[in-house]
């Protein structure tokens, strides 16, 4: 309780109250979430349950369209006669999965490779330092998008959908993991040399002691930076995939499938199908990049720089 | 009538809610040829004093008030353009560091021509004749080689030459020099000490030396000008100040020096440190780290008093007992 | 001397380079469709088959099969196209003007848009239409990049009907290649493709402009420039500018790569006949020798612009010389 009245008192709750921005970019993003997570709850229909679906149902506008728009479904339907309002929760919910597992993964590589690299040096340093070089210079969507079509082109389409959302998370997770390692690295290299290592190194603490109790807690606001732009980025790299249909299948749609799979219909004038999602997808991107942008000015860590 | 007139000026440093006062209204003039010094530690405000005759003070800073007279204008009223035809033709500077003064991706050949073709009508090989006879007066070995090459390719000692070339390439009346010799090594230091005397003195160009280093000042320049905490503390012709400083804070700096001091004994330091400029002590600034301060020293801000020749900013003036020096500087 | 020495080096990069991505196209070959099923049908028997597997070397050890492989990428064959039964590097090579001038359309409305943007936000961060840039750019950032083709496709050419919606429009036939550039049909259909590719990456090189920008006009030599009296634009523009570049092109050469994933995004949404368009269209017929002449191309536009950003950067920066290690 201490802690969390020291938190509210401080000067970084201070500044953020301040912030009218960043107020609304925090609120937008807890609102989405929150409703990502609680979706099974919050959604009037089950999107996955085919028995629910009527295809009578389909392509209808959203409910204030009072010639063709329904009361049972508030944001429409789509072609396959499903609640849009519940489908985009439920994409939502796999969108925010992916880009919050696929973070998960880039910063755990990215940070153990980064603590070793600085603290330990040398050729472990040299080799993890040229391999981040050449990942970063692959683009990661262009890895992404050969690799996984590469394996739909193996699996064949219904396996694949099976396994798309573990070879996202997978894909998006090992390719970004350089930008952790990198600013990981510039901060244990600052740290390494201060007075308390030394100290703890003198009353014999062990290395990997040393770099997780001392080290690590240093490098924490840079790594917060960088993930909050990450899962903006993951998403966006989802959607990507997803769109370019290498991503989530049909049936179990993310955001960007779901605007993929309304594409089409946007010149019949079924335009809520692709608009909803877009704007949501948007909405979810932006807020996260404002309070990343936000953070960043706050907590104004040494990020890596060439 | 002096050449250039500093009148009561005052710098602030505008920072969120609160105003940072850097300078706090400090007078003094430099006549044709003539050689001053600006000594204090660092965090005086000498620097800041240097950089706001030319209107050149990092942001936010800013001049609040007064004037800087320089031939019977006041040029800290200029606009942006009008004071461009001052920078760098009739006043020039010299920075710190000359390894961060250069651009690193331009040739020494290009950056003197370019402020000769920025304040004159002379065509590129006028410019760069011009140039080269300037190089050549800065000593640098085969100076028409050199133009056309890159900073990194020339030594520290060098490179501030380069930028004593370009600093007399428009002949100016005055050269503003902040600590040219600081981050060069100590053997060059004297070199470019005693160029700049030579070619100020031979070229009747005014030279306000801005340093930390007393020694420097008492071998190149004719009067001193002791700063501490945005003030002028003391003032005078440089013989008079070295031999018979007034103020403590001047005593102190002459004392601190090595040279004051007999082999193998402590520095004669002064002790605290220079308050930051959010928390200058009231009254006269230096109280805390004074030994003649009393109560009064906590009140009253001093002026400064005394004849023309050598003031200083002291209430206790008369109470301070006579200076012994041990010769070192003189 | 140096430039020898450069070139060799960068020859052995760039070889290395070619021989992993060859390795990844290979095992994909290998891995992926079985040839003879191109070839002939179901109705062949089992021993036939083998006996073709033997002839065409198929049951060879996987380095014999590799050097084979390589043997026949060195003088340019990739094997045929199944669906297209041409060879395929062909049929890339067909298709690889369109999406150079598409490239070329973006990068134009990059370098004229965001340059001027971000030199005038770092001059001036606390005005107004710098502020708006920066609010501007950060949606930029968040929009993805087939989002912002869909939106002005129903914007210019569905609602407006001023642009056409997809396709290259008219093309002509400048010195062999198969051009947009030089009628009014084809630069009207480049200019919403350019648009989409460029509103990416244009925010992003605002930004860096700008944050580098400023961190550079801070710098002594800047200040010494002022002091020297110079004009303003040639304090910016020069001086300061030129120090800028080089951050901004390490940046730009690593997004090489990201912009030829993008033409792929773009070139579906527009259904432009590009080599993203086509590789999308390989991947969902399987048609593998196709996949792999696309990898290899991306490789080598990977190899051949890296080594230009190189060489761009060192002539932009004197400090760095063409042997040292940057």
């Amino acid at each position: 309780m201490n802690k969390l009245t020291a938190f509210l008192g401080s000067d970084f709750t201070y500044r953020f109250r301040k912030d009218k921005v960043a107020v609304v970019s925090f609120c937008i993003v807890v609102f989405l979430v929150l409703s990502a997570v609680f979706a099974p709850l919050i959604a009037p229909y089950d999107p996955y349950d085919l028995k629910s679906i009527d295809i009578m149902d389909s392509e209808l506008p959203p409910s204030w369209n009072e010639d063709e728009g329904d009361e049972r479904f508030l944001l429409g339907t789509d072609p396959q006669g499903r609640d849009m309002l519940s489908t985009i929760l439920y994409g939502m919910r796999i969108s925010l999965m992916i880009g919050f597992f696929a973070v998960l993964l880039q910063a755990l590589i990215g940070v153990s490779i980064g603590l070793l690299s600085g603290y330990v040096g040398g050729r472990v340093d040299a080799f993890f330092m040229r391999l981040a070089d050449i990942q970063l210079s692959l683009s990661t969507l262009m890895v992404a998008i050969i690799t996984l079509a590469v394996f739909q082109a193996a699996f064949g389409a219904a396996l694949y959908s099976e396994l798309a959302i573990f070879m996202l998370v997978l894909v998006i997770g090992i390719a970004e993991w350089p930008q952790y390692a990198r600013t990981v690295r510039a901060s244990v290299l600052a740290e390494k040399h201060k007075e308390y290592v030394d100290a703890a190194r003198v009353i014999g603490m062990s290395r990997s002691r040393i770099m997780l109790r001392h080290i690590l807690p240093n490098t924490l606001s840079p790594v917060l930076v960088i993930s909050t732009i990450q899962v903006a980025n993951a998403i966006i790299s989802e959607a990507a995939l997803s769109f370019l249909g290498l991503g989530m299948p049909v049936n179990k749609p993310s955001l960007g499938s779901l605007i993929s799979s309304g594409f089409e219909f946007i010149f019949s004038g079924s335009w809520w199908i692709t608009v909803i999602p877009s704007i949501v997808l948007i909405l979810l991107i932006l807020s996260i990049n404002m309070l990343g942008d936000w953070l960043r000015d706050v907590l104004n860590p040494k990020l890596y720089k060439d | 009538m002096a050449l250039l007139d500093v009148k009561d000026l005052e710098v602030e440093f505008p920072l969120g809610r609160k105003t940072l006062k850097a300078l706090h209204g400090i007078s003094f003039s430099l006549n044709k040829g003539e050689r001053i010094g600006i000594v204090g530690e660092s965090g005086a405000g000498k620097s800041v004093a240097a950089f706001s005759i030319l209107n050149l003070l990092s942001k936010p800073g800013r001049i609040s008030a007064g004037e800087v007279i320089f031939e019977n204008q006041d040029i800290s009223k200029l606009n942006r353009d009008q004071m461009r035809h001052i920078r760098g033709n009739r006043i020039s500077m010299i920075f710190q560091d000359p390894m961060m003064t250069l651009n690193p991706v331009l040739t020494i050949g290009t950056q003197m021509t370019e402020c000769l073709k920025a304040h004159r009508a002379i065509s590129k090989e006028e410019a760069r004749q011009i140039s080269i006879s300037k190089l050549r007066d800065v000593m640098i070995p085969s100076p028409e080689n050199r133009m056309d090459s890159y900073p990194h390719e020339l030594s520290g000692g060098m490179r501030q030459r380069v930028v004593i070339a370009i600093a007399l390439l428009t002949d100016p009346s005055i050269i503003v020099a902040d600590e040219p010799t600081t981050a060069l090594d100590v053997t060059i230091q004297a070199e470019i000490m005693a160029l700049m005397l030579e070619l100020c003195a031979n070229n009747n160009v005014g030279l306000i030396l801005i340093t930390h280093d007393l020694a420097v000042v008492s071998q190149v320049t004719e009067r001193i000008i002791v700063m501490y905490a945005g003030r002028i503390v003391e003032e005078g012709q440089t013989q008079d100040v070295i031999t018979n400083p007034k103020h403590p804070y001047t005593r102190g700096l002459i004392k601190a020096l090595p040279q004051e001091n007999s082999p193998g004994a402590r520095l004669n330091q002064i002790r605290g440190s220079m308050p930051a400029l959010d928390a200058i002590p009231a009254g006269c600034s230096f109280n805390p780290r004074c030994d003649f301060a009393d109560e009064q020293c906590h009140k009253d801000i001093p002026q400064l008093t005394g004849p023309k020749t050598h003031t200083a900013a002291c209430i206790h003036i008369d109470r301070i007992p006579a200076f012994q020096s041990t010769g070192g500087l003189t | 001397m140096d430039y020898l020495y450069f070139a060799i080096k960068r020859l052995l990069q760039a070889v290395l380079v070619m021989l992993v991505i060859s390795l990844i196209g290979f095992s994909i070959q290998d891995n992926l469709g079985d040839p003879l099923r191109e070839l002939v049908g179901q109705s062949v028997s089992e021993n036939e088959r083998e006996a073709m597997r033997d002839r065409m070397g198929l049951n060879d050890p996987f380095l014999t099969q590799y050097g084979r492989f390589m043997y026949k990428a060195v003088q340019g064959d990739l094997g045929n196209s199944y669906f297209f039964k041409k060879p395929a590097l062909e049929v890339i090579a067909a298709k690889f003007p369109a999406t150079l001038e598409l490239v070329i359309g973006a990068t134009l409305l990059i370098i004229f848009f965001a340059v001027p943007l971000g030199v005038y936000c770092a001059i001036n961060p606390k005005g107004w239409f710098s502020k708006f840039i920066m609010a501007f750019s950060i949606v930029g950032i968040s929009v993805p990049v087939f989002l912002t083709a869909i939106f002005l496709i129903y914007v210019f050419a569905v609602e407006l009907g001023w642009m056409p919606s997809f396709g290259r429009g008219d093309t002509s036939d400048l010195l062999g290649w198969n051009s947009g550039f030089l009628t009014v049909d084809g630069l009207v259909h480049l200019v919403l493709p350019s648009i989409s590719l460029a509103s990416i990456m244009m925010p992003l090189f605002i930004r860096l402009i700008r944050s580098e920008m400023m961190e550079i006009l801070e710098m002594d030599y800047i200040k010494f420039a002022w002091a020297k009296g110079l004009v303003p634009v040639r304090v910016w523009f020069l001086h300061a500018f030129k120090n800028t570049l080089l951050p901004v092109i390490t940046v730009g050469g690593v997004q090489v790569g990201t912009m030829l994933a993008y033409t792929i995004l773009t070139e579906s949404v527009f259904q432009w006949p590009g080599m993203g368009f086509l590789f999308l269209e390989a991947v969902n017929r399987v048609d593998t020798p196709l996949i792999i002449a696309y990898i290899i191309v991306v490789g080598l536009i990977f190899v051949v612009t890296n080594t230009f950003v190189d060489l761009l950067y060192t002539w932009v920066n004197p400090t760095v010389k063409l042997v040292g290690s940057r």
